[in-house]
Parts: structure tokens; C-alpha cells; sequence
């Protein structure tokens, strides 16, 4: 029975509504998290939505090209190195287990079609979410803590124009590049280990990946890296612009936790956004 | 008359549960520099950034030439809020940008100007500001002063008829700080844009201040001259002022205004020798010319120094001095006659030819022209007066009989 301060019994009335409340708490948890989740997700469509329109504004070009440079160029390093690993390791997995069935011919489809329809596009997203987008965070969270941005207001300067829009156009036009840059090195080193290494036959390999691929499979390949691209520039960038609005922390510790949190989602979004486009276009 | 330029009306800004003003009114006239002085945390950012529109109020009505913010179109505010510039209390410089870069941002992304105007005008700026040495460095590199004065050069690139400074003075030192006040005088004569100052540096704001506006408990308790606010009758004037504003004046050691005016009460009402007493006041003339030759921390040196002096020689006779406006000093003499006095002023002249003056320009003059040349004047008169009550008028007879008792020339040489 509920007691009050006193250690006396309370009028039932009283005492339902205390034990309503502990029984609702976990929904009203669930309810406002909903609410904010639902909120966070409608700002950044707003802010996708103004962000792409501020794309084509006078001025632009310049902005972009770094962003390309940034996101895009300084990232070729290491989508090559991922990318031959990756392939290196399905040549020898692939190859080991084709070989107990007698299979080997198949290598090369194997290997081409995983690379292009799949492991390219999510891959090459998560790295670049890894490498610029965390940058990216940081950057625009420091910019919004140091009153950089308020500064850009003052002087009339539209952030999400400045700072935003070039970002994300990069980000398309990089993407698929990368993707298309991780596919060919990938299906090179499923060449070097199953091929060279594993002795597989180099004409059979050669001649599956190039007949077993159809245009539809690099197209799907190309949706998915913009999709993922637009979802990659968009919390990275939402997630530095509004470090300040965190009620979990402030300041420099606001920021590391919006860098933190824009890569997680971003792999998170990428493998979800996976499965949609997959479950579409399929 | 003509309408306040920024009018606020019962203005009210919650955050939270907390307000932090509470239907605040104000005036903002055009051509003038405005001061809203209070305690650090009673709101006067927060005043600042509704004038440029960082914030809106949650009640009230903000005026832009006698018309609302709100009620105006879009086009027509984003026009009226362009014509204002902002100097933030931690520069807010960017710091992946040059100097250079950072100053020509504005004028990159908001105009059509072309790359060789825009740099024209940049190069203007830093070799008005002092900063030619530092143009291609990152503000990471610069000392505090040289980013606010990265920070004011940003500020009026564009040519704006408003300017909002936030704290432009906070940690700097006594010299660095009047040179920026210095700074944004002389800028805002030369320019003639509206000044609104944020500031808790009391006395010196009041040395540039046309009009002071007093932020206490969440309103404005007083808008009106500096001459005004000493006569203002307000506890704000015990729990703000009088804790903000030392008995010394921070740049010269010289005694506090309100200080001064209680040692004349005090020691003239002695009426010991009959009760006569004289007046010297002091003018450093020429600032504007001292300050386009050698800069405007070279000009506060030479205030510092006159006032360290003018305290030297007649402080250790009894004397006690303050100073009235950026560049002029009043001494009062007990038990003093005008014989005495202009002996005094004899030995005074000599000693801050000889030592006083040495050295001033110091960093500033490496900037300068192969060879410097400043001459300036050093105006004096004298008077006599009898009774306390008549002593701003005896100031006022000393004022007018002013000479030139002395042109320094001060040659310096790279």
C-alpha cells in the first residue's frame, strides 16, 4: 500500500495515480524519445532540403572544388588500400570455398558482383564517414561553439550556404567516384590472391567479372553511393551544426560527442539504407 | 526630432525559466557612440545580439528607424540589418583563415567587388589597424590585441553604418585597451558610423561615450551623457559603478573622477591659508596627428606617461589630479598660488622633454615610415579660485587660458 511523508495509508485515489506513473514511465520514455527522434529526423530534411537548394547559388564552385579535394582526393589513400584488402580477402575466401564444390570458374562473378552491388558502395560510405565526415563535425562544431557561425550571420553570410552546401554537393559528386575506384581495385585484388596467389585461372576470372555484370548492377551500385552520400554529408554536417543545441553536454565535450555520434549513425543509415535501396532496386 | 535609430519597446528575453530582460526600453540615436555598461552577466550581450537579430525577443518590439523589425518585409530587414556589423567579445575569428582572409571574407561572399578591389581595401585595413606584419599569419599566432584588432578591421571592411562591439576591450591592458577605444573613436569620426559599445570598462568608456545606457536588475535604469550619469541618484551607482570603477584610473594612476571629487571636498573645505587654491589644466594636443604617425598605443603611452608625470610633480607637493577626456588632465593645488604653480610648471616641462617623451612609439614605430617625425603640444593654463563651489567654473577660466607651454618633437629613427 502507498504510504505518504507521515507513514500513513493515502485515500485510494491518491495512491493510484504514483503507481500509474511508474507503470507508464517506460512508454512516456519511449514517447519522448519518438518525439524527439521524429523531430531530429524532420530538421534534417528541412536542412537537406535548403542545404541542396543553396548548391546552386552564385559562388559556389570554388567551395565545392575543396570539399572535393578534401573529401574526395585526400581520401584515395585509403579507399585503395581497403578496397585491395577487401577483394584480396574474398579472392582467398571465396576461392577456398568455390574449390570444394568444384567451382572455382565462378571466382570472378563472385568477387565482381559483391564488390560492385554491395561491398563498394557500403564500404567506400562508412571509410569516408570515418575520415572526412568526422572531420567535418568537428570542424562545423568548433566553428558553432567558437561563434564562427554566428559571426557568418553577422556579415550576412548564409551558413548552410557557405558551409553546408558545398559539403554535401562534394560528397555526391565524390562518392561514386570513390565507389567506382574501390570496385576496380577491390576486383584486382581478388585477381592478385585468388589468381596469382591461389593459382585460379587468370582468363576464366578475367572473363567472368566482364560478362557476369550487367549495366543494372553498376547503376545500383551508383544509387546506392549517392544515397549514402546524401546520408553521410547530411549527419555530419546537422550533427557539428547543432552541437551546441546538446543537452547532454556543452562546449568542446558537446563537440567530441557529435563527432562520436555523427559517425555511428552515419554507419548505422548507411547499412540501413543498404537494405531499402537493395530491397527496391532488387 | 529625428527618430531614434534602434528603438527598443518593453522588450522581454526568457531563457528558460530564467528572464534576463524584462521589458527593456531604449534609444539608439544615429552618428553616436552608445555605451550600455552593467556587471558581466546582467544580459548586455544578450541586449547586442537583438539589435543585429542573433536573437529575437520574446516580447516587445524592436524599431529600426522608427519601424518594427517585425512588421517590415523580408527583403526590407535583411537590407536594414545589413547596413549593421558585429565585433564579438572573443573575436570569433576563423581559424583555418589568414588575417588577410579573414578580413576579406565580408567582402568576398557579399559583394561583386573584384579580387584586386577587395584586396585593396583589406591591404587599407590591416595598415590601418597595425597589422602588416601579421596579415598572412593564422590568429593562433597573434597576441590578444592583434586579433581584436583583426576582429574591428573585419568589423569595418564593409563600410557599415552600424557597428555593435561586444566587450572590444575585455583582457587587454591598460595601454591596449584605451588604444582600442582610441581606436574605435577615431574610426567612428573618421567613418561616421552609429557605435554601440557593450563594456564594463568604467571610467575609460566614458572618454568616447556620447550617450551611456545602463543595464541593472534586467531594464535600463539610464540613458543619457556620461555629465548625466554622475549626477544620476540610483543604487545601480553604488552596486555597479562604484564597484567597477577603481579610485585609480587604470591607464594614467591617476586619481578616479568620483575619487578626485572627494579629496577636493575634503582638502578645500580645510580652508587653511585663507583658503586659495589653484588649478592647472593639462592638454595633449595634436593626438589625431601623434596617432596617424606612430599609433594608437604609441598615443596612450604618451597619455600614460603624462599623467604619470603630471602625478609625479605634483603629487609629492599635495597636489592630486584626474583626467577629464582622453587627453586632458586637471591638477588642483591646495594652498597654492599662480606664482608657485608656474614654477612647478617649469620644472614639469623640463623633466618630461627630457624623460618623459623618450622612447614612446616603442613597437609602433617599427611599422612606421623609414624615418618619424611627431611633433605635438602641450597646452596649460592656470587659475585661481577660493571658495569649493566655484570650482568647475575656476577649471573652466584655467581651460580657457591655456598656452602652449611646451612642442615636443620627438625624432625616431629606424
Amino acid at each position: 500500500m502507498a504510504l505518504n511523508e507521515d507513514g500513513q495509508s493515502l485515500q485510494k485515489s491518491e495512491a493510484r495515480w504514483p503507481l500509474v506513473m511508474v507503470l507508464t514511465r517506460p512508454f512516456a520514455a519511449i514517447g519522448r524519445a519518438a518525439v524527439l527522434w521524429s523531430s531530429n529526423l524532420g530538421a534534417s530534411a528541412i536542412f537537406l532540403f535548403l542545404a541542396i537548394l543553396k548548391i546552386f547559388r552564385p559562388k559556389q564552385v570554388s567551395k565545392i572544388i575543396q570539399q572535393i579535394y578534401f573529401i574526395g582526393a585526400k581520401s584515395t589513400m585509403i579507399i585503395l588500400l581497403v578496397g585491395l584488402f577487401t577483394g584480396m580477402v574474398m579472392g582467398l575466401q571465396s576461392y577456398l570455398a568455390l574449390a570444394k564444390v568444384g567451382a572455382e570458374g565462378a571466382l570472378g562473378t563472385l568477387v565482381a558482383l559483391s564488390l560492385v552491388r554491395e561491398l563498394g558502395p557500403v564500404l567506400t560510405a562508412i571509410m569516408i564517414a570515418a575520415r572526412a565526415g568526422s572531420a567535418i563535425t568537428a570542424e562545423i562544431g568548433i566553428q558553432r561553439i567558437s561563434e564562427q557561425i554566428d559571426a557568418l550571420d553577422t556579415m550576412r553570410i548564409d551558413p548552410l550556404r557557405y558551409l553546408i552546401s558545398p559539403r554535401i554537393a562534394a560528397s555526391i559528386i565524390s562518392f561514386p567516384l570513390l565507389t567506382a575506384l574501390f570496385d576496380i581495385i577491390g576486383i584486382t585484388g581478388g585477381y592478385i590472391s585468388g589468381v596469382l596467389l591461389l593459382g585460379a585461372n587468370a582468363g576464366t576470372y578475367l572473363h567472368r567479372v566482364q560478362t557476369s555484370m550487367e549495366m543494372k548492377d553498376v547503376t545500383e551500385g551508383f544509387i546506392k553511393a549517392i544515397v549514402f552520400a546524401v546520408i553521410v554529408s547530411t549527419v555530419c554536417c546537422y550533427q557539428g551544426y547543432f552541437a551546441h543545441m546538446r543537452t547532454d553536454s556543452h562546449g568542446a565535450k558537446a563537440v567530441g560527442l557529435a563527432t562520436t555520434s555523427a559517425v555511428v549513425l552515419s554507419c548505422v543509415l548507411i547499412l540501413v539504407a543498404d537494405y531499402v535501396v537493395t530491397s527496391l532496386l532488387i | 526630432m529625428e527618430p531614434p535609430l534602434i528603438e527598443f519597446k518593453d522588450v522581454t528575453k526568457r531563457f528558460g525559466p530564467r528572464t534576463v530582460l524584462d521589458r527593456v526600453n531604449l534609444q539608439i540615436y544615429e552618428g553616436q557612440v552608445t555605451t550600455i555598461i552593467g556587471l558581466s552577466g546582467s544580459g548586455k550581450s544578450v541586449l547586442l545580439k537583438h539589435i543585429i537579430g542573433l536573437l529575437k525577443p520574446d516580447e516587445g518590439t524592436i524599431l529600426f528607424k522608427g519601424k518594427p523589425l517585425t512588421t517590415m518585409k523580408k527583403k526590407e530587414k535583411a537590407a536594414s540589418l545589413a547596413q549593421m556589423s558585429y565585433m564579438f567579445q572573443d573575436n570569433a575569428l576563423f581559424d583555418s583563415m589568414t588575417v588577410h582572409e579573414n578580413i576579406a571574407l565580408p567582402l568576398r561572399e557579399t559583394t561583386n567587388l573584384k579580387n584586386a578591389e577587395i584586396d585593396l581595401r583589406v591591404t587599407a585595413r590591416i595598415e590601418q589597424s597595425e597589422l602588416s606584419d601579421a596579415a598572412d599569419k593564422y590568429p593562433s599566432e597573434l597576441s590578444g590585441g592583434m586579433q581584436k584588432r583583426a576582429a574591428l578591421a573585419r568589423a569595418l571592411v564593409t563600410d557599415p553604418k552600424i557597428v555593435l562591439f561586444d566587450e572590444p576591450t575585455s583582457g587587454q591592458d591598460p595601454v591596449r585597451k584605451n588604444a582600442i577605444l582610441s581606436m574605435i573613436a577615431q574610426y567612428q569620426r573618421k567613418f561616421g558610423f552609429t557605435a554601440v559599445l557593450v563594456s564594463h570598462e568604467i571610467p575609460d568608456v566614458y572618454f568616447i561615450s556620447n550617450r551611456i545606457l545602463a543595464l541593472y536588475d534586467r531594464a535600463i535604469v539610464f540613458q543619457g551623457t556620461p555629465e548625466e550619469l554622475e549626477n544620476f541618484d540610483h543604487p545601480f551607482k553604488d552596486e555597479v559603478i562604484h564597484s567597477l570603477e577603481g579610485l585609480q584610473e587604470e591607464l594614467t594612476g591617476l586619481y578616479s573622477k568620483r575619487q578626485f571629487k572627494v579629496l577636493y571636498q575634503v582638502q578645500l573645505n580645510q580652508k587653511t591659508f585663507g583658503g586659495t587654491y589653484s588649478v592647472v589644466v593639462f592638454t595633449l594636443e595634436e593626438m589625431d596627428v601623434f596617432i596617424t604617425r606612430l599609433g594608437h598605443e604609441a598615443a596612450q603611452e604618451a597619455i600614460r606617461r603624462m599623467g604619470v608625470y603630471i602625478d609625479k610633480h605634483f603629487g609629492a607637493i599635495g597636489g592630486f589630479s584626474t583626467r577629464r577626456y582622453t587627453n586632458e588632465f586637471v591638477t588642483v593645488l591646495p594652498n597654492s598660488d599662480l606664482a608657485e604653480v608656474e614654477s612647478m610648471l617649469k620644472d614639469f616641462i623640463g623633466d618630461f622633454r627630457e624623460k618623459g617623451i623618450r622612447g614612446i612609439g616603442g613597437v609602433s614605430i617599427k611599422h612606421a615610415a623609414s624615418e618619424v617625425c611627431v611633433e605635438f603640444a602641450i597646452l596649460a593654463g592656470i587659475s585661481q579660485g577660493k571658495s569649493i563651489v566655484e570650482i568647475d567654473s575656476v577649471i573652466g577660466s584655467a581651460k580657457q587660458q591655456q598656452k602652449e607651454i611646451a612642442r615636443i618633437r620627438c625624432d625616431v629613427r629606424r
